[in-house]
Protein backbone atom coordinates (compact mmCIF):
# COMPACT_ATOMS: atom_id res chain seq x y z
CA UNK A 1 0.00 0.00 0.00
CA UNK A 2 2.88 2.25 0.82
CA UNK A 3 4.07 1.62 -2.72
CA UNK A 4 2.24 4.62 -5.10
CA UNK A 5 3.32 2.79 -8.45
CA UNK A 6 1.10 -0.25 -6.97
CA UNK A 7 -2.08 2.04 -6.67
CA UNK A 8 -4.91 0.55 -8.71
CA UNK A 9 -7.69 2.90 -10.31
CA UNK A 10 -11.49 1.94 -10.12
CA UNK A 11 -14.37 3.18 -12.10
CA UNK A 12 -17.64 2.35 -12.26
CA UNK A 13 -18.55 -0.15 -15.23
CA UNK A 14 -20.68 1.21 -17.88
CA UNK A 15 -24.12 -0.44 -18.45
CA UNK A 16 -23.31 -0.84 -22.34
CA UNK A 17 -19.78 -1.63 -22.54
CA UNK A 18 -19.20 -0.06 -25.68
CA UNK A 19 -18.53 3.37 -26.33
CA UNK A 20 -19.53 3.51 -29.88
CA UNK A 21 -22.86 1.91 -29.14
CA UNK A 22 -23.02 4.13 -25.72
CA UNK A 23 -22.88 7.42 -27.21
CA UNK A 24 -25.07 6.56 -30.14
CA UNK A 25 -27.82 5.61 -28.06
CA UNK A 26 -27.66 8.55 -26.38
CA UNK A 27 -27.27 10.81 -29.09
CA UNK A 28 -30.54 9.13 -30.74
CA UNK A 29 -32.37 9.52 -27.74
CA UNK A 30 -31.74 13.23 -27.73
CA UNK A 31 -32.26 13.73 -31.38
CA UNK A 32 -35.46 11.89 -31.22
CA UNK A 33 -37.08 14.00 -28.14
CA UNK A 34 -35.90 17.17 -29.82
CA UNK A 35 -38.00 15.83 -33.07
CA UNK A 36 -41.15 14.70 -30.91
CA UNK A 37 -40.94 18.39 -29.91
CA UNK A 38 -41.42 19.64 -32.91
CA UNK A 39 -44.24 17.95 -34.12
CA UNK A 40 -46.42 20.23 -31.94
CA UNK A 41 -46.68 22.62 -34.17
CA UNK A 42 -47.94 25.04 -31.70
CA UNK A 43 -49.20 28.52 -33.44
CA UNK A 44 -48.50 30.75 -30.42
CA UNK A 45 -50.63 33.63 -31.80
CA UNK A 46 -53.69 30.73 -32.08
CA UNK A 47 -52.75 30.49 -28.73
CA UNK A 48 -52.62 33.73 -27.34
CA UNK A 49 -56.20 34.72 -29.13
CA UNK A 50 -57.68 31.60 -27.90
CA UNK A 51 -56.76 32.78 -24.12
CA UNK A 52 -60.10 34.80 -23.70
CA UNK A 53 -62.17 32.39 -24.79
CA UNK A 54 -60.16 29.94 -22.29
CA UNK A 55 -60.81 32.04 -19.33
CA UNK A 56 -64.52 32.60 -20.34
CA UNK A 57 -64.69 28.57 -20.28
CA UNK A 58 -63.47 27.95 -16.86
CA UNK A 59 -65.81 31.38 -15.59
CA UNK A 60 -68.68 29.10 -17.14
CA UNK A 61 -67.59 26.66 -14.30
CA UNK A 62 -67.59 29.41 -10.97
CA UNK A 63 -69.79 29.10 -9.42
CA UNK A 64 -70.26 25.60 -9.25
CA UNK A 65 -74.08 24.71 -9.48
CA UNK A 66 -75.15 21.79 -6.95
CA UNK A 67 -78.74 22.95 -6.77
CA UNK A 68 -80.67 22.38 -10.53
CA UNK A 69 -79.35 19.23 -11.12
CA UNK A 70 -78.80 17.88 -7.97
CA UNK A 71 -81.47 14.86 -8.10
CA UNK A 72 -79.12 13.33 -11.45
CA UNK A 73 -76.00 14.43 -9.31
CA UNK A 74 -77.35 12.04 -6.51
CA UNK A 75 -78.62 9.13 -9.06
CA UNK A 76 -75.44 9.22 -10.81
CA UNK A 77 -73.21 8.74 -8.22
CA UNK A 78 -75.14 6.37 -6.62
CA UNK A 79 -75.42 4.77 -9.69
CA UNK A 80 -71.33 4.61 -9.44
CA UNK A 81 -71.20 3.69 -6.45
CA UNK A 82 -73.49 0.80 -7.12
CA UNK A 83 -71.55 -0.26 -9.90
CA UNK A 84 -68.35 0.01 -8.16
CA UNK A 85 -69.41 -1.78 -5.48
CA UNK A 86 -70.83 -5.04 -7.43
CA UNK A 87 -67.99 -4.80 -10.24
CA UNK A 88 -65.58 -5.17 -7.27
CA UNK A 89 -67.24 -8.14 -5.40
CA UNK A 90 -67.59 -9.56 -8.69
CA UNK A 91 -64.30 -9.05 -9.87
CA UNK A 92 -62.61 -10.57 -7.02
CA UNK A 93 -64.33 -13.71 -6.26
CA UNK A 94 -63.76 -14.31 -9.69
CA UNK A 95 -60.32 -13.29 -9.45
CA UNK A 96 -59.50 -15.83 -6.63
CA UNK A 97 -59.51 -19.24 -8.46
CA UNK A 98 -57.49 -17.23 -11.51
CA UNK A 99 -55.26 -16.24 -9.32
CA UNK A 100 -54.53 -19.69 -7.59
CA UNK A 101 -54.39 -21.26 -10.96
CA UNK A 102 -51.80 -18.69 -12.19
CA UNK A 103 -49.86 -18.92 -9.29
CA UNK A 104 -46.81 -21.25 -10.42
CA UNK A 105 -46.29 -22.74 -6.88
CA UNK A 106 -50.21 -24.31 -6.52
CA UNK A 107 -51.50 -25.05 -10.45
CA UNK A 108 -50.76 -27.80 -12.69
CA UNK A 109 -49.32 -26.37 -15.80
CA UNK A 110 -52.23 -27.27 -17.76
CA UNK A 111 -54.48 -24.61 -15.44
CA UNK A 112 -51.33 -22.35 -15.38
CA UNK A 113 -51.23 -21.55 -18.92
CA UNK A 114 -55.48 -20.95 -18.83
CA UNK A 115 -54.99 -18.45 -16.04
CA UNK A 116 -52.33 -16.67 -17.01
CA UNK A 117 -54.35 -16.29 -20.47
CA UNK A 118 -57.35 -14.82 -19.07
CA UNK A 119 -55.00 -12.32 -17.02
CA UNK A 120 -53.38 -11.44 -20.06
CA UNK A 121 -56.41 -10.47 -21.65
CA UNK A 122 -57.64 -8.66 -18.99
CA UNK A 123 -55.34 -6.42 -18.85
CA UNK A 124 -54.29 -5.91 -22.51
CA UNK A 125 -57.28 -3.59 -23.08
CA UNK A 126 -57.67 -0.27 -20.97
CA UNK A 127 -60.84 0.39 -19.48
CA UNK A 128 -62.08 2.76 -22.03
CA UNK A 129 -61.82 0.26 -25.00
CA UNK A 130 -63.87 -2.33 -22.72
CA UNK A 131 -66.44 -0.14 -22.13
CA UNK A 132 -66.84 1.07 -25.86
CA UNK A 133 -67.07 -2.89 -26.50
CA UNK A 134 -69.58 -3.82 -23.64
CA UNK A 135 -71.86 -0.76 -24.64
CA UNK A 136 -72.19 -1.93 -28.01
CA UNK A 137 -72.64 -5.38 -26.67
CA UNK A 138 -75.08 -5.04 -23.80
CA UNK A 139 -76.40 -1.24 -24.61
CA UNK A 140 -76.10 2.00 -23.21
CA UNK A 141 -76.21 2.25 -18.75
CA UNK A 142 -74.36 1.13 -15.80
CA UNK A 143 -74.64 -2.83 -16.71
CA UNK A 144 -72.23 -2.20 -19.67
CA UNK A 145 -69.96 -0.12 -16.70
CA UNK A 146 -70.18 -3.10 -14.42
CA UNK A 147 -69.05 -5.59 -16.70
CA UNK A 148 -66.10 -3.92 -17.96
CA UNK A 149 -65.24 -3.12 -14.40
CA UNK A 150 -66.08 -6.41 -13.35
CA UNK A 151 -63.50 -7.58 -16.38
CA UNK A 152 -60.99 -5.26 -15.89
CA UNK A 153 -60.76 -6.22 -12.10
CA UNK A 154 -59.99 -9.73 -12.95
CA UNK A 155 -56.90 -8.91 -14.75
CA UNK A 156 -55.22 -6.25 -11.72
CA UNK A 157 -56.44 -8.56 -8.86
CA UNK A 158 -55.20 -11.58 -9.91
CA UNK A 159 -52.33 -10.59 -11.09
CA UNK A 160 -51.18 -9.25 -8.00
CA UNK A 161 -52.78 -12.19 -6.02
CA UNK A 162 -50.92 -14.45 -8.32
CA UNK A 163 -47.09 -13.06 -6.96
CA UNK A 164 -47.86 -12.93 -3.54
CA UNK A 165 -49.19 -16.36 -3.83
CA UNK A 166 -45.80 -17.13 -5.80
CA UNK A 167 -43.96 -15.37 -3.32
CA UNK A 168 -45.67 -17.05 -0.15
CA UNK A 169 -43.01 -19.12 2.44
CA UNK A 170 -42.91 -22.75 1.05
CA UNK A 171 -41.45 -24.14 4.36
CA UNK A 172 -45.19 -22.86 6.00
CA UNK A 173 -46.98 -24.52 2.94
CA UNK A 174 -45.13 -27.58 3.12
CA UNK A 175 -45.58 -27.99 7.20
CA UNK A 176 -49.26 -28.06 6.11
CA UNK A 177 -48.79 -30.48 3.73
CA UNK A 178 -47.14 -32.67 5.64
CA UNK A 179 -49.97 -33.44 7.74
CA UNK A 180 -51.81 -35.12 5.59
CA UNK A 181 -54.33 -32.28 4.40
CA UNK A 182 -56.35 -32.44 1.67
CA UNK A 183 -55.89 -29.95 -1.08
CA UNK A 184 -58.35 -27.51 0.08
CA UNK A 185 -57.18 -27.67 3.63
CA UNK A 186 -53.63 -26.98 2.56
CA UNK A 187 -54.79 -23.71 0.12
CA UNK A 188 -56.99 -22.59 3.70
CA UNK A 189 -54.28 -23.40 5.95
CA UNK A 190 -51.19 -22.94 4.00
CA UNK A 191 -52.15 -20.28 1.70
CA UNK A 192 -54.47 -18.39 2.93
CA UNK A 193 -53.55 -16.63 6.13
CA UNK A 194 -49.98 -15.89 3.84
CA UNK A 195 -52.38 -14.02 1.33
CA UNK A 196 -55.08 -12.42 3.18
CA UNK A 197 -53.80 -9.11 4.19
CA UNK A 198 -52.17 -8.46 1.06
CA UNK A 199 -55.80 -9.81 -0.46
CA UNK A 200 -57.57 -6.66 1.73
CA UNK A 201 -55.40 -4.27 0.56
CA UNK A 202 -55.49 -4.94 -2.52
CA UNK A 203 -59.21 -5.30 -2.69
CA UNK A 204 -59.89 -1.39 -1.30
CA UNK A 205 -57.34 -0.02 -3.27
CA UNK A 206 -59.37 -2.12 -6.20
CA UNK A 207 -62.28 -0.36 -4.77
CA UNK A 208 -60.85 2.81 -5.55
CA UNK A 209 -59.57 2.53 -8.47
CA UNK A 210 -63.10 1.29 -10.23
CA UNK A 211 -64.95 4.55 -8.69
CA UNK A 212 -62.81 6.46 -10.37
CA UNK A 213 -63.05 4.15 -13.41
CA UNK A 214 -66.87 4.38 -13.52
CA UNK A 215 -66.64 8.54 -14.05
CA UNK A 216 -64.75 7.43 -17.07
CA UNK A 217 -66.53 4.50 -18.06
CA UNK A 218 -69.76 6.58 -18.13
CA UNK A 219 -68.71 9.07 -20.60
CA UNK A 220 -68.85 6.42 -23.42
CA UNK A 221 -71.85 5.29 -22.19
CA UNK A 222 -71.53 2.50 -19.35
CA UNK A 223 -73.88 5.18 -16.82
CA UNK A 224 -73.30 6.22 -13.30
CA UNK A 225 -71.47 9.89 -12.39
CA UNK A 226 -69.61 10.17 -15.86
CA UNK A 227 -73.09 9.76 -17.89
CA UNK A 228 -74.03 12.61 -15.55
CA UNK A 229 -71.36 14.83 -16.23
CA UNK A 230 -70.81 14.04 -20.23
CA UNK A 231 -74.99 15.71 -20.37
CA UNK A 232 -73.66 18.46 -18.33
CA UNK A 233 -71.27 19.06 -20.50
CA UNK A 234 -73.49 18.06 -23.59
CA UNK A 235 -75.78 20.91 -22.45
CA UNK A 236 -73.09 23.46 -21.65
CA UNK A 237 -73.98 23.59 -18.15
CA UNK A 238 -70.31 23.94 -17.11
CA UNK A 239 -71.03 25.32 -13.61
CA UNK A 240 -73.52 21.75 -12.75
CA UNK A 241 -70.58 20.08 -14.40
CA UNK A 242 -67.81 21.43 -12.01
CA UNK A 243 -70.53 20.40 -9.20
CA UNK A 244 -70.09 16.76 -10.41
CA UNK A 245 -66.66 16.96 -10.96
CA UNK A 246 -66.21 18.56 -7.34
CA UNK A 247 -68.22 15.12 -6.24
CA UNK A 248 -65.95 12.95 -7.51
CA UNK A 249 -63.35 14.57 -6.37
CA UNK A 250 -64.27 14.50 -2.60
CA UNK A 251 -65.42 10.94 -2.96
CA UNK A 252 -62.48 9.34 -4.47
CA UNK A 253 -60.55 11.31 -1.51
CA UNK A 254 -62.83 10.28 1.12
CA UNK A 255 -62.45 6.56 -0.34
CA UNK A 256 -58.36 6.76 -0.60
CA UNK A 257 -58.03 8.25 2.94
CA UNK A 258 -60.20 5.49 5.14
CA UNK A 259 -58.62 2.33 2.44
CA UNK A 260 -55.30 3.47 3.29
CA UNK A 261 -56.68 3.52 7.52
CA UNK A 262 -57.79 -0.07 6.58
CA UNK A 263 -54.96 -1.15 4.93
CA UNK A 264 -52.57 -0.11 7.60
CA UNK A 265 -54.91 -1.70 10.32
CA UNK A 266 -54.35 -4.74 8.46
CA UNK A 267 -50.68 -4.79 7.32
CA UNK B 1 -40.91 -49.92 11.03
CA UNK B 2 -39.33 -47.81 8.43
CA UNK B 3 -37.14 -49.24 5.93
CA UNK B 4 -35.54 -47.35 3.26
CA UNK B 5 -34.42 -49.80 -0.19
CA UNK B 6 -32.11 -48.49 -2.44
CA UNK B 7 -33.39 -44.79 -2.13
CA UNK B 8 -32.49 -42.56 -4.97
CA UNK B 9 -33.67 -39.00 -5.40
CA UNK B 10 -31.92 -36.95 -8.84
CA UNK B 11 -33.58 -33.43 -9.01
CA UNK B 12 -35.00 -31.82 -11.80
CA UNK B 13 -31.67 -29.74 -12.26
CA UNK B 14 -29.72 -32.94 -12.63
CA UNK B 15 -28.41 -32.87 -9.13
CA UNK B 16 -28.21 -36.51 -7.61
CA UNK B 17 -29.07 -35.71 -3.98
CA UNK B 18 -29.04 -39.67 -2.30
CA UNK B 19 -27.64 -42.35 -4.43
CA UNK B 20 -29.03 -45.80 -3.30
CA UNK B 21 -29.57 -45.13 0.36
CA UNK B 22 -30.47 -48.73 2.34
CA UNK B 23 -31.65 -48.16 6.08
CA UNK B 24 -34.28 -49.51 8.56
CA UNK B 25 -35.23 -48.02 11.40
CA UNK B 26 -37.44 -50.26 14.63
CA UNK B 27 -40.21 -48.39 16.48
CA UNK B 28 -39.34 -46.45 19.43
CA UNK B 29 -35.82 -45.92 18.06
CA UNK B 30 -34.77 -42.38 17.92
CA UNK B 31 -31.95 -41.86 14.80
CA UNK B 32 -29.92 -39.11 14.49
CA UNK B 33 -28.64 -38.21 10.44
CA UNK B 34 -25.64 -36.35 10.92
CA UNK B 35 -23.42 -34.82 7.74
CA UNK B 36 -22.34 -32.09 5.53
CA UNK B 37 -24.89 -29.80 4.30
CA UNK B 38 -25.72 -30.84 0.65
CA UNK B 39 -25.43 -34.78 2.29
CA UNK B 40 -28.76 -35.26 1.82
CA UNK B 41 -30.55 -35.68 4.70
CA UNK B 42 -33.22 -33.27 3.99
CA UNK B 43 -34.17 -34.94 0.66
CA UNK B 44 -33.95 -37.98 2.91
CA UNK B 45 -36.76 -37.41 5.39
CA UNK B 46 -38.86 -35.70 2.80
CA UNK B 47 -38.72 -38.23 0.81
CA UNK B 48 -40.09 -40.55 3.70
CA UNK B 49 -43.38 -38.06 3.76
CA UNK B 50 -42.80 -37.60 -0.31
CA UNK B 51 -42.86 -34.12 0.14
CA UNK B 52 -40.20 -34.66 -2.17
CA UNK B 53 -40.91 -37.90 -4.60
CA UNK B 54 -37.80 -39.82 -4.63
CA UNK B 55 -36.95 -41.31 -8.29
CA UNK B 56 -36.03 -44.50 -7.69
CA UNK B 57 -35.89 -47.29 -4.38
CA UNK B 58 -38.54 -47.86 -1.99
CA UNK B 59 -39.70 -46.75 1.14
CA UNK B 60 -41.97 -48.99 3.33
CA UNK B 61 -43.86 -47.98 6.26
CA UNK B 62 -45.32 -50.29 8.63
CA UNK B 63 -44.82 -52.86 5.41
CA UNK B 64 -46.80 -50.76 2.83
CA UNK B 65 -44.99 -49.09 0.06
CA UNK B 66 -45.11 -45.50 0.42
CA UNK B 67 -43.66 -44.55 -3.04
CA UNK B 68 -46.23 -46.59 -5.03
CA UNK B 69 -49.34 -45.07 -2.65
CA UNK B 70 -52.54 -43.11 -4.42
CA UNK B 71 -52.48 -39.47 -3.83
CA UNK B 72 -55.39 -40.49 -1.63
CA UNK B 73 -53.30 -43.23 0.46
CA UNK B 74 -50.53 -40.79 0.87
CA UNK B 75 -52.48 -38.32 2.81
CA UNK B 76 -53.56 -41.11 4.98
CA UNK B 77 -49.98 -41.82 5.33
CA UNK B 78 -48.69 -38.64 5.90
CA UNK B 79 -50.90 -38.35 8.73
CA UNK B 80 -48.73 -41.26 10.98
CA UNK B 81 -45.67 -39.55 10.13
CA UNK B 82 -45.82 -36.36 11.98
CA UNK B 83 -42.79 -33.79 10.74
CA UNK B 84 -40.92 -30.68 13.03
CA UNK B 85 -39.32 -28.27 10.66
CA UNK B 86 -35.84 -26.54 10.46
CA UNK B 87 -37.33 -22.38 11.13
CA UNK B 88 -40.41 -23.84 12.98
CA UNK B 89 -42.91 -23.31 10.00
CA UNK B 90 -45.53 -22.50 11.67
CA UNK B 91 -48.22 -20.52 9.58
CA UNK B 92 -47.43 -17.08 11.30
CA UNK B 93 -50.53 -15.66 11.01
CA UNK B 94 -52.76 -18.45 12.07
CA UNK B 95 -52.93 -18.73 16.18
CA UNK B 96 -50.93 -21.06 18.39
CA UNK B 97 -54.36 -23.40 18.47
CA UNK B 98 -54.67 -23.16 14.97
CA UNK B 99 -51.16 -24.29 14.21
CA UNK B 100 -51.58 -26.94 16.67
CA UNK B 101 -54.83 -27.86 15.53
CA UNK B 102 -54.04 -27.85 11.88
CA UNK B 103 -51.90 -31.17 12.75
CA UNK B 104 -55.44 -32.80 12.84
CA UNK B 105 -56.84 -31.62 9.38
CA UNK B 106 -55.70 -35.28 8.02
CA UNK B 107 -58.70 -36.26 10.00
CA UNK B 108 -61.29 -33.82 9.58
CA UNK B 109 -63.48 -32.78 6.77
CA UNK B 110 -62.81 -29.36 4.54
CA UNK B 111 -65.58 -27.45 6.01
CA UNK B 112 -65.09 -28.54 10.00
CA UNK B 113 -61.30 -27.67 9.17
CA UNK B 114 -62.68 -24.14 7.31
CA UNK B 115 -64.98 -22.99 9.78
CA UNK B 116 -62.06 -24.09 13.32
CA UNK B 117 -65.37 -26.65 14.22
CA UNK B 118 -62.96 -29.28 15.22
CA UNK B 119 -64.05 -31.94 17.35
CA UNK B 120 -63.74 -31.58 20.99
CA UNK B 121 -61.73 -34.85 21.56
CA UNK B 122 -58.94 -32.71 19.21
CA UNK B 123 -59.31 -29.91 20.86
CA UNK B 124 -58.89 -31.42 24.77
CA UNK B 125 -56.12 -32.98 23.02
CA UNK B 126 -54.83 -29.66 21.57
CA UNK B 127 -54.71 -28.07 25.18
CA UNK B 128 -52.95 -30.90 26.94
CA UNK B 129 -50.32 -31.10 24.74
CA UNK B 130 -49.60 -27.43 25.05
CA UNK B 131 -49.72 -27.60 28.80
CA UNK B 132 -47.31 -30.58 28.52
CA UNK B 133 -45.26 -27.90 26.66
CA UNK B 134 -45.82 -25.50 28.75
CA UNK B 135 -47.90 -23.01 26.51
CA UNK B 136 -51.31 -23.80 27.12
CA UNK B 137 -51.80 -19.41 28.21
CA UNK B 138 -50.55 -18.40 24.98
CA UNK B 139 -53.68 -20.49 23.23
CA UNK B 140 -54.85 -17.39 21.07
CA UNK B 141 -51.50 -15.56 20.64
CA UNK B 142 -50.26 -15.59 17.09
CA UNK B 143 -47.72 -17.88 16.25
CA UNK B 144 -45.00 -14.80 15.17
CA UNK B 145 -45.45 -13.25 18.46
CA UNK B 146 -43.85 -16.14 20.33
CA UNK B 147 -40.03 -16.39 20.97
CA UNK B 148 -37.93 -19.05 18.78
CA UNK B 149 -38.08 -22.02 21.61
CA UNK B 150 -42.02 -21.43 22.17
CA UNK B 151 -42.95 -21.50 18.32
CA UNK B 152 -40.60 -25.09 18.02
CA UNK B 153 -42.70 -26.17 21.36
CA UNK B 154 -45.76 -25.41 19.07
CA UNK B 155 -44.12 -27.22 15.93
CA UNK B 156 -43.76 -30.14 18.08
CA UNK B 157 -47.06 -29.96 19.29
CA UNK B 158 -48.51 -29.72 15.77
CA UNK B 159 -46.58 -33.12 14.85
CA UNK B 160 -47.38 -34.69 18.18
CA UNK B 161 -51.06 -34.01 17.98
CA UNK B 162 -51.39 -36.14 13.90
CA UNK B 163 -50.93 -39.40 16.69
CA UNK B 164 -47.95 -40.48 14.38
CA UNK B 165 -45.92 -43.39 14.83
CA UNK B 166 -42.66 -41.78 13.28
CA UNK B 167 -41.60 -38.77 13.48
CA UNK B 168 -39.23 -36.99 10.96
CA UNK B 169 -37.76 -34.38 12.30
CA UNK B 170 -35.12 -31.79 10.35
CA UNK B 171 -32.79 -29.35 11.71
CA UNK B 172 -35.27 -28.99 14.91
CA UNK B 173 -32.52 -27.03 16.68
CA UNK B 174 -30.48 -24.99 13.65
CA UNK B 175 -31.90 -21.49 14.82
CA UNK B 176 -31.86 -21.67 18.75
CA UNK B 177 -29.53 -20.63 21.47
CA UNK B 178 -27.80 -23.87 22.93
CA UNK B 179 -29.63 -24.02 25.94
CA UNK B 180 -33.01 -23.88 23.89
CA UNK B 181 -31.60 -26.32 21.73
CA UNK B 182 -30.74 -28.81 24.45
CA UNK B 183 -34.48 -28.19 25.49
CA UNK B 184 -36.48 -28.65 22.58
CA UNK B 185 -34.07 -31.67 22.17
CA UNK B 186 -34.82 -33.45 25.54
CA UNK B 187 -38.63 -32.60 24.80
CA UNK B 188 -38.56 -34.31 21.53
CA UNK B 189 -36.79 -37.32 22.72
CA UNK B 190 -39.08 -37.22 26.03
CA UNK B 191 -42.11 -37.24 24.11
CA UNK B 192 -40.50 -39.94 21.31
CA UNK B 193 -39.93 -42.13 24.02
CA UNK B 194 -43.67 -41.78 25.84
CA UNK B 195 -45.21 -42.72 22.89
CA UNK B 196 -42.76 -45.20 21.83
CA UNK B 197 -42.08 -43.29 18.52
CA UNK B 198 -39.36 -43.84 16.02
CA UNK B 199 -37.48 -40.78 15.30
CA UNK B 200 -35.38 -39.28 12.82
CA UNK B 201 -33.30 -36.43 13.43
CA UNK B 202 -31.57 -34.22 11.10
CA UNK B 203 -28.79 -32.54 12.88
CA UNK B 204 -25.86 -30.57 12.28
CA UNK B 205 -24.65 -30.08 15.72
CA UNK B 206 -22.80 -33.77 16.76
CA UNK B 207 -22.28 -32.99 20.41
CA UNK B 208 -26.17 -32.84 20.76
CA UNK B 209 -26.61 -35.84 18.54
CA UNK B 210 -24.43 -37.89 20.81
CA UNK B 211 -25.93 -36.72 23.71
CA UNK B 212 -29.71 -37.37 22.93
CA UNK B 213 -30.26 -40.35 20.40
CA UNK B 214 -29.16 -44.28 20.74
CA UNK B 215 -27.83 -44.36 17.21
CA UNK B 216 -25.91 -42.48 14.35
CA UNK B 217 -26.16 -42.63 11.26
CA UNK B 218 -23.83 -40.53 8.98
CA UNK B 219 -25.09 -39.62 5.31
CA UNK B 220 -22.16 -38.18 2.80
CA UNK B 221 -22.85 -37.25 -0.64
CA UNK B 222 -26.15 -39.05 -0.50
CA UNK B 223 -24.64 -41.97 1.10
CA UNK B 224 -24.22 -44.04 4.19
CA UNK B 225 -20.89 -43.61 5.38
CA UNK B 226 -21.70 -44.74 9.39
CA UNK B 227 -24.43 -46.46 11.10
CA UNK B 228 -23.56 -47.17 14.69
CA UNK B 229 -24.01 -46.03 18.32
CA UNK B 230 -23.67 -42.66 19.40
CA UNK B 231 -20.12 -43.75 21.22
CA UNK B 232 -18.65 -44.84 17.99
CA UNK B 233 -18.08 -41.26 16.63
CA UNK B 234 -14.43 -41.01 16.92
CA UNK B 235 -12.33 -38.50 14.52
CA UNK B 236 -11.71 -40.89 11.83
CA UNK B 237 -15.61 -41.59 11.39
CA UNK B 238 -16.49 -37.52 11.55
CA UNK B 239 -13.44 -37.37 9.02
CA UNK B 240 -15.16 -39.73 6.98
CA UNK B 241 -18.63 -37.61 6.81
CA UNK B 242 -17.15 -34.52 6.96
CA UNK B 243 -13.78 -34.88 5.31
CA UNK B 244 -10.36 -33.89 6.06
CA UNK B 245 -10.05 -31.53 9.34
CA UNK B 246 -8.33 -31.06 12.42
CA UNK B 247 -10.59 -31.56 14.82
CA UNK B 248 -9.50 -30.80 18.36
CA UNK B 249 -6.34 -28.29 17.80
CA UNK B 250 -7.20 -24.80 17.18
CA UNK B 251 -4.01 -22.83 16.73
CA UNK B 252 -5.04 -19.36 16.83
CA UNK B 253 -6.88 -20.00 19.60
CA UNK B 254 -3.92 -19.77 22.61
CA UNK B 255 -3.17 -16.09 20.83
CA UNK B 256 -6.26 -14.58 20.23
CA UNK B 257 -6.65 -15.47 24.06
CA UNK B 258 -3.51 -12.69 24.50
CA UNK B 259 -3.91 -9.90 22.76
CA UNK B 260 -7.30 -9.29 20.82
CA UNK B 261 -5.70 -7.45 17.70
CA UNK B 262 -4.16 -10.54 16.58
CA UNK B 263 -7.54 -11.39 14.75
CA UNK B 264 -6.85 -8.64 12.53
CA UNK B 265 -3.52 -10.05 11.90
CA UNK B 266 -4.18 -13.18 10.81
CA UNK B 267 -7.51 -12.24 8.86
CA UNK B 268 -4.97 -10.51 6.42
CA UNK B 269 -2.60 -13.38 6.51
CA UNK B 270 -5.06 -15.90 5.39
CA UNK B 271 -6.11 -14.34 2.00
CA UNK B 272 -2.53 -13.58 0.71
CA UNK B 273 -1.34 -17.14 1.46
CA UNK B 274 -4.00 -18.93 -0.26
CA UNK B 275 -2.94 -16.36 -3.11
CA UNK B 276 0.43 -17.63 -3.86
Amino acid sequence: MTNLSLARTWKRQPFIENQTVRYSIYAGVILYLFLSFNTFEINWIRVWEGLPRGQKFLAGFAPPDFISRWEEIVDGVLESLWMTVASTVVGIFISIPVALGAARNIAHPSVYYFCRGIIAISRSFHEILLAIFFVKFFGFGPFAGFVTLSFATIGFFAKLLTEDIEDTSVSQSEAIQATGANWWQWINYGIQPQVMPRMIGLGLYRFDINFRESAIVGVVGGGGIGATLNTAFDRYEFDSAAAILIVIITIVFLVEYTSGIVRKQVQ
Amino acid sequence: MLRLEALHKRYATGEVALTGVDLEVPKGQVMALIGPSGAGKSTLIRCVNRLVPPTGGRIFFNNEDVTRLSSRKLLKMRRQMGMIFQEFALVERLSVMENVLSGRLGYVGFWRSFLRKFPQSDIDEAFRLLKRIGLDHMVDKRADELSGGQRQRVGIARALIQDPQLLLVDEPTASLDPKTSRQIMRLICELAHERNLACVINIHDVPLAKMFAQRVVGLRLGEIVYDGTPEGLNDDVLTEIYGEEDWHINKYAPKAAQQESSWDEEDTEEPAAMAS
